[in-house]
């Protein structure tokens, strides 16, 4: 990948190449159920949609700026202490969002608890940052950030939704399924909402994903 | 007494994978067969072993409010807990970085074995989280901490031996092909969460 950043060719803002890169990982290399990167924080902060949210969009943040910032200073890096040095970019931008969630939506930054921090070690961040920031331009890497954000995103946004519909019968903290079910007998499924659920749902995700798609089915 | 409730706790009740998910990337990545799994359980032990006392000292002693009055009564309003995260994946890294060299060292084939994981000990979730969760719960003594950490290390050793048997033997069974490898990982460690869930509410 280093022999492109030499060839001094103009490319067009939206190459197809720069296309690919934003939206191959919504599907064929989604980050958590192709590549299996991030999955701790996907499943532990699904049981409300608002939290998921929440923590899709400090994700975000931390990963296109992090991938900014080790995009330009990929030549300054010594590769022996690469690791570090990217975990210290990483504490710092979290512990910029820690603070912004601190103040700004406090109830849930409560129930995020210590999901915040593991930000830092979210594998998803280092993964992109090992793999591609390292060996790519700024704007490709702000591209890949947001690319692997949103697949990381829109799966734990699936997850909340079907935990949070079928767990409370709610949705962003809004009463969907109307009273008068419950006085006809219906209950909410308290498993749900529970830890283990979060990982048979996904495990559904990814055999509905690798039934579309075969080329995506492992072979042992 | 107090000890062996948190040991037990922390491998059974608040297990670090089944209860909270943490250290999942490594955990599915490495389980495929059963001694690599014992060799990454091992490494897990031993550095949440370390870097939850560590990490314990440098909270009480330096980050939190007023935990700097020891160096006189000028620093009782010093308030650094924002500098937690910084500081506790500092201790993180470093200590990983040497639990490397020493593996390198001693045992070369383990070392071949682990191959990229080693260097990723430190962005398992669960080493941070061990650390975070004793900021979090306020463990009262040293001694709290090191067998928290411990207890959490030896809870997740169990989960990946658990997950990476059961992988070896899987490979023999019919498994619809969308669901091979990742996708039926998922749903058995699933199971094996609500099989752990019969723990919950255990008092020693």
């Amino acid at each position: 990948m280093s022999e492109t950043a030499e060839v001094k060719v103009k490319e067009p803002l939206f190459s197809k190449k720069n296309k690919k890169l934003l939206t191959d990982p919504l599907n064929d290399d989604n980050p958590i159920t192709i590549q299996v990167l991030g999955i701790c924080s996907a499943l532990a902060i699904t049981v409300q949609v608002k939290q998921a949210f929440v923590m899709s969009v400090s994700v975000l943040a931390v990963m296109i700026f992090s991938n900014l910032i080790v995009s330009l200073m990929r030549n300054l890096i010594p590769s022996r202490v690469r690791i570090i040095v990217q975990l210290v970019i990483v504490a710092a931008l979290v512990i910029l969002v820690d603070q912004v969630l601190k103040a700004f939506v406090y109830d849930v930054s409560k129930q995020l608890s210590v999901f915040v921090g593991l930000i830092i070690t979210n594998c998803i961040i280092m993964g992109r940052l090992e793999a591609f920031a390292l060996a790519n331009k700024p704007f490709p890497s702000i591209l890949d950030a947001i690319g692997n954000a949103a697949g990381y995103g829109w799966i734990l946004i699936v997850v909340a939704v079907f935990r949070e519909f079928f767990g409370s019968g709610k949705l962003w903290g809004i009463q969907l399924i109307p009273q008068s079910f419950y006085e006809f007998g219906y209950f909410n499924n308290g498993l749900m909402i529970l830890p283990p659920m979060a990982l048979i749902t996904v495990g559904i995700i990814i055999w509905v994903q690798r039934s579309r798609n075969t080329k995506l089915i492992e072979s042992n | 007494m107090d000890y062996i409730n948190i040991f037990v706790k922390s491998i059974f009740v608040e297990n670090m994978i089944f209860a909270y998910f943490l250290g999942m990337c490594s955990y599915l990545a490495v389980s495929k067969t059963v001694k690599t799994g014992v060799g990454l359980g091992a490494a897990v032990i031993f550095v949440l072993g370390i870097t939850v006392p560590i990490n314990f000292l440098l909270e009480n002693y330096v980050l939190k409010a007023g935990a700097m009055t020891w160096m006189g009564p000028e620093f009782a309003d010093v308030d650094l807990s924002f500098l937690s995260f910084i500081m506790f994946i500092a201790v993180i890294a470093s200590i990983v970085q040497m639990v490397e060299m020493i593996v390198e060292k001693f045992a070369p084939a383990l070392y071949g074995a682990l191959g990229i994981f080693l260097p990723l000990i430190a962005v398992n979730c669960s080493i941070l989280g061990g650390s975070l969760f004793m900021q979090e719960r306020q463990y009262s003594s040293l001694g709290e901490a090191t067998v928290f950490g411990l207890g959490s290390g030896v809870g997740w050793f169990l989960a990946i031996v658990a997950i990476a048997a059961i992988r070896e033997k899987i490979r023999y069974s019919n498994v619809p092909a969308p669901l091979r490898g990742l996708g039926i990982t998922f749903i058995i460690t699933g199971l094996m969460g609500i099989a752990f869930m019969s723990f919950m509410g255990i008092e020693l």
